[in-house]
């Protein structure tokens, strides 16, 4: 690869030629043009998936906000009826789960999806049409979990929606469906948002960029994207077992039939904590771009941080027990998870403090998102110290569950996570609008936020101290409460009409008002090399990087930009194209086609979401109808949009570099979305496996002395016929791929038959063997694991014949296989499902002495 | 009322409270209160609070040398500092001084954690979380179980042991003052001590979200001096007394034809329901609906005739068909039941 400044200086190139750039501009231009009219909402460019993303998630923040309020002034006077109980319960529990998995998670990925190819110096993401797939999967089931309040069916269980009061049809209605199956969608929705983010990180930087020159923004966005794809998945498990408990009766956690209440509690906190953490990075992440930006330098300690920010994931997933401190463990489990919990105040420390030096180091111009950031440590390193007291378990047994944790947990999330995001749509939205926000209104609406905040929370520590405990509706007076709740629904008031000011400065039309310089901030990342007014095509070409802050540190760099002297400066032939890279150096290897404006992500999304609601409503028939309908929309939208053939093997790059146009296997992203997409669906599994031996230490005997156990030859012969449909996927994919059409055309078919028999024998399995899934918890979870089992293999053999009619038409060929090698991959980690199935239904009752 | 502390709900007596407001700033009188865990009068309570005012103020510190370094670096630095002295100050404020923070807080907490949890219990008693009342029974010298719904009374100075369960769904068991809370989980038995140092009056309520009566599932709290917690445990262990006036012996007859006693028992009497709680000494009690109403005659009367409008989410059915005489014949009979 030749130096930019090498390539510029000493060789005449044909981009001297400005005729010629007008051109390549033109086309790119046409190319990547947005959707006009009604079709506007048919875009996936990132830009405007992000834009409509980010402006949603506020949308939710506002609503839970108002929700706030509306508590707030209920407890502003003791015995007061402003709300009725039934209203304030839906209240607090929207309020948390609104605030949680509406906006929190969702604006990370909003933002991120926004930023990501711009950060980059890229076109767009790998799977455009994957973000506006989850895009429109939030927008529906948010607006229906939310709905719900406006009819008065709102969950009452709180966001944490512990069973038995959420199991109970009786105690709860149909809000607890609501909140089961109407988040377990977003939840879907925030993985495949993940999936496109891990792979955009890792396969979509720009030529050059080795991992250790990766801005730190994308480091946080690896680290947390990796973190949903293991934190989500045991609540979606979690969710599963609930729902089947409340609309079929299997006993999971009802403790008269074997099941167990604090299993929820496991499942849910092994999300809940790194959640805590998934909301927290994102935000951290913003105040370490703003930081170098304002300091003028780079980040001092760069390394320290992105150790730190690995190392809080990692310890993130450790301390989940600090939820159930008060749930009767042993001594020495509390030990180790409050050794764990405080141990991450180490990796949080290191990332403070690096901001520190980094200011220290620099000659810091102040601005208004530096006055966000700095009004953000503030909260946060308070939230931070409390967070330690309350990690000490003896310290919890009084503070948990009181309103001390609710000042604690604002302390955090608001500094932690809504004061770095403000400061970050004030810096980005020029990146977004072109336009600047208004100084004196953002100075306005901090002094009002953050005045309030600790009007607000400052004295609920007292009031925790005092003895209030949470999720209360009401108050005696005379408990010393009085007048410290009046005192925080008077800061809770300030805060709305700070976030009312902010909003007014965000949403006012800024028509007549001057664009925004280009790169207004002097910062030193790519995505400020945008020009002003903005194009869509994410960059004018895709440059090589050389320095983590190209635009301080690379000479010449943005002239080289806006003279397409890069890679990838045309459309020759009208696509939208974006540059993949290897993971670790980032060296060139395709060229990828992206698909453009379609309106089957959002007929997919209509779809899948009528499966979750018509479920809700116990409408199993037209459920599935809809979850159908769905599945042919997404199988039509990837027969039509990807690993299209293309019209040639290569294209020239840019610079004398010639690329494939065209990937199979791990070289492909889709092999990687795949790779990373089953992970996270593995995770899933593992939650049911967990439920399994969980029960198994809670019983002395586990399955229960004489209960009826799978038929152990059944079982036998499901793993085996699993393994042959295995085999022969395996081997009729290699045997494909090096020319034989004739193993895909026989071993497809043959590979689904063996899959539909596998299922078939651990269903018999279980069904001879005696197991009645309202029986008992063991019968339950055999039931439920045969049952993940049937649906992947159904999935599966989709698959197959997916691509059996790929190889028909033509669509999939020995040489054009990406199709088959992901189905392949697929079908790996069914292997491994089967064979954890075989061992816990056929094996696992041997060892407890009651095989055949 | 055979408490012998003779207060009021409201009234705290609390002598290390007093110390302390006289020792410390005025503000700390502010900590006071039924339910404060900042105004110990229990052991575990007192490890707690002593913990808090350690922790806090060094938490102060904490913050402002932080906040005042970001506030330097960012806002007041003259001139750049090297980038050498600034990677030393990630080492040291980044991940020396936290570490040994946090390395002497585990330490410390690991030793209250083993003060908290006492294993010398005197007396022991059984409490299952209902919805929303709290089913409590103490085992007497006698080895009998004897009912006390809604109202933990210990004796001074003595390690008593609570068994705690719970029917249906989850509730915590949280006395402040004495201690810290544990869950009541169906299914499950949790165990926890306590402690009491000082006589007095408070307050417990339910910490974990149970259903639409949370906010008011309390308890009083009462230390009394250990004669006369015997006294009163085996006046408790008695059964009702009967009606002593014409108003109480209609009422009595009410009770019954009314149903009451299909939910509740009132022990020597046909009245043995067991959905509601024990009323055998409803009289004698601090407060009716679980520390939501002080106990009067009056009080019983609104409940009765209403409990959705004292306690919204009440399970208990309302009496508003029977007149006000009907309804004052009832009071009167439980309100004899001391």
């Amino acid at each position: 690869m030749t130096d930019a400044e090498a390539n510029r200086a000493d060789r005449p190139s044909p981009q001297d030629d400005p005729e010629l750039r007008t051109a390549q501009e033109e086309r790119l231009k046409a190319v990547w043009k947005e959707p006009t009219g009604w079709r506007y909402f048919s875009a996936v460019n990132n830009d405007i998936v992000g834009k409509w993303y980010t402006l949603g998630a506020f949308f939710f923040f506002a609503f839970a906000g108002v929700l706030a309020l509306l508590m707030r002034t209920q407890l502003m006077f003791p015995d007061n009826d402003f709300l009725s109980m039934e209203l304030y319960n839906q209240a607090f529990t929207m309020h948390g789960t609104m605030m949680m998995f509406l906006f929190a998670v969702p604006v990370f990925e909003a933002v991120s999806i926004m930023l990501l190819p711009e950060l980059l110096g890229n076109r767009d993401l790998p799977f455009p049409r994957l973000s506006a797939f989850g895009f429109w999967c939030f927008i529906i089931g948010g607006v229906f979990v939310t709905g719900s309040i406006f009819f008065g069916a709102a969950p009452t269980g709180g966001w944490f929606m512990y069973p038995p009061l959420s199991s109970e049809p009786q105690q709860m209605g149909i809000g607890a469906d609501i909140w089961l199956l109407g988040l377990s969608f977003i939840e879907i929705a925030s993985i495949a948002a993940a999936v496109e983010l891990i792979v955009g990180v890792l396969k979509s930087r720009p030529p050059g960029m080795r991992l250790n020159l990766m801005p730190l923004y994308c480091w946080y966005v690896l680290v947390v994207a990796g973190m949903i794809l293991f934190a989500f998945p045991p609540l979606i498990a979690g969710d599963l077992l609930l729902e089947m408990e409340r609309a079929f009766d299997w006993p999971f956690f009802d403790p008269e039939r074997g099941g167990d209440p604090i299993l929820w509690q496991h499942l849910f906190w092994i999300f809940g904590h790194p959640e805590v953490y998934i909301v927290f990075l994102p935000s951290i992440a913003i105040v370490a771009t703003i930081v170098p930006t304002f300091a003028r330098v780079p980040m001092v300690g760069h390394s320290w941080v992105v150790l730190s920010a690995v190392g809080t994931a990692f310890i993130s997933f450790g301390l989940w027990v600090h939820h159930m401190f008060t749930t009767g463990l042993p001594n020495i489990s509390l030990a180790f998870f409050s050794a764990a919990s405080e141990a991450v105040a180490i990796p949080t420390g290191v990332q403070i403090f690096a901001f520190i030096a980094t200011l220290l180091v620099g000659r810091v111009t102040y601005s208004v998102p530096m006055l966000y950031a700095t009004g953000a440590l503030a909260i946060f390193v308070a939230g931070g110290l409390t967070g330690v007291m309350v990690a000490m378990v003896p310290f919890d047994f009084q503070a948990h569950d009181s309103y001390f944790v609710v000042a604690h947990l604002h302390y955090t999330l608001i500094g932690g996570v809504l004061f770095p995001l403000l400061g970050g749509i004030i810096y980005w939205y020029p990146f977004m609008t072109d336009k600047l926000l208004s100084d004196r209104l953002g100075k306005w609406a901090f002094w009002l936020m953050f005045g309030g905040f600790n009007i607000a929370f400052l004295p609920m520590h007292l009031t925790g101290a005092l003895g209030m405990p949470r999720r209360v509706w009401t108050y005696a007076e005379g408990l010393g409460w009085d007048e410290l709740n009046m005192i925080s629904t008077l800061g809770a008031y300030f805060i709305g009409a700070g976030f009312a000011v902010f909003a007014w400065d965000v949403l006012r039309p800024k028509g007549k008002q001057p664009y925004a310089p280009r790169n207004v901030w002097n910062a030193g990342t790519m995505e400020f090399s945008q020009l002003v007014p903005a194009e869509h095509w994410g960059a004018r070409c895709v440059p090589v990087i050389t320095t983590r802050y190209p635009l301080w540190q690379q000479e010449g760099f943005l002239k080289d930009l806006d003279e397409g002297r890069f890679y990838l400066n045309d459309a020759e032939e009208g696509k939208r194209e974006t540059m993949v890279t290897s993971v670790l150096d980032a060296d060139p290897m395709q060229v990828l086609r992206v698909p453009g404006p379609s309106y089957k992500p959002m007929g997919a999304a209509v779809f899948v979401g009528l499966l979750f609601i018509l479920g809700t409503f116990g409408l199993y028939a037209a459920a599935v109808i809809c979850g159908a309908v769905g599945g042919v929309v997404i199988l039509w939208w990837l027969w039509t949009g990807t690993s299209p053939i293309p019209e040639k093997e290569m294209k020239h790059a840019g610079r004398g570099v010639h690329l494939p146009l065209y990937r199979a296997g791990s070289d492909s992203v889709g092999w990687w979305a795949m790779f990373i997409t089953m992970i996270g669906d593995l995770t899933a599994f593992f939650g049911l496996v967990f439920a399994f031996f969980f029960f198994w230490t809670i019983h002395p005997d586990f399955p229960p002395p004489g209960a009826d156990i799978p038929e152990f030859w059944l079982a036998c012969l499901g793993i085996v016929l699993a393994g042959l449909a295995w085999l022969t996927v395996w081997r009729g994919q290699a045997r494909h791929h090096s020319g034989s059409v004739r193993a895909a055309r026989f071993g497809l078919p043959a590979a689904s038959l063996l899959a539909a028999g596998a299922v078939a024998a651990f269903i018999e399995s279980a069904r001879r063997g005696g197991l009645v899934p309202t029986s008992h918890a063991f019968d339950a979870t055999c039931w439920i694991i045969v049952l993940w089992l049937g649906l992947h293999f159904a999935a599966g053999v989709v698959m197959l014949l997916y691509c059996l009619a790929g190889s028909f038409t033509g669509k999939m060929t020995p040489r054009y296989d990406a199709d088959f090698a992901n189905v392949l991959l697929y079908w790996h980690f069914m292997l491994v499902t089967a064979c954890i199935t075989f061992a816990l239904l056929g094996l696992f009752p041997l060892l407890t002495g009651d095989g055949p | 009322m055979q408490s012998g502390e003779g207060t009021s709900l409201r009234i705290v007596h609390h002598p290390r409270g007093r110390r302390l407001i006289v020792l410390m700033p005025l503000w700390l009188a502010g900590c006071d209160g039924p339910q404060s865990w900042l105004a110990p009068a229990g052991r575990g309570a007192d490890t707690v609070a002593g913990l808090f005012w350690v922790v806090v103020p060094a938490a102060a510190v904490i913050w402002t040398v932080v906040i005042g370094l970001a506030v330097y670096a960012g806002a007041i630095t003259p001139r750049p500092h090297s980038e050498k002295g600034a990677s030393r100050l990630i080492l040291w404020g980044g991940i020396v001084a936290p570490t040994a923070t946090i390395f002497a807080l585990m330490v410390v907490s690991l030793f209250l954690l083993r003060d908290v949890t006492g294993n010398s219990a005197d007396l022991t008693l059984n409490a299952r979380g209902e919805q929303w009342w709290w089913r409590l029974a103490y085992e007497d010298p006698q080895g009998r179980l004897v009912p006390v719904p809604n109202e933990l009374r210990l004796p001074v100075g003595h390690e008593a042991e609570i068994l705690l369960t719970a029917n249906r769904v989850i509730h915590s068991f949280w006395a402040p003052t004495l201690g810290g809370k544990i869950d009541m989980i169906p299914g499950r038995e949790n165990r926890m001590t306590l402690t009491p140092t000082t006589p007095g009056v408070y307050r417990g309520q339910c910490a974990e979200f149970c259903g639409e009566a949370h906010a008011q599932m309390a308890f009083p709290v009462v230390v009394m001096q250990p004669d006369a917690f015997d006294d009163w445990l085996a006046g408790q262990a008695q059964p009702a007394r009967a009606p002593a006036t014409e108003a109480a012996r209609r009422g009595a007859e009410l009770f019954l034809s009314e149903g009451c006693g299909a939910c509740h028992t009132v022990r020597g009497t046909p009245a043995s329901g067991e959905v509601g709680p024990d009323l055998t000494h409803v009289g004698s009690r601090l407060t009716i609906g679980a520390g939501v109403l002080e106990t009067s005659r009056e009080a019983l009367i609104d409940w009765i005739a209403a409990p959705e409008v004292v306690k919204p989410g009440a399970r208990m059915p309302g009496y508003a068909m029977l007149s006000e005489a009907e309804l004052g014949y009832l009071a009167d009979y439980l309100m004899g039941l001391e």
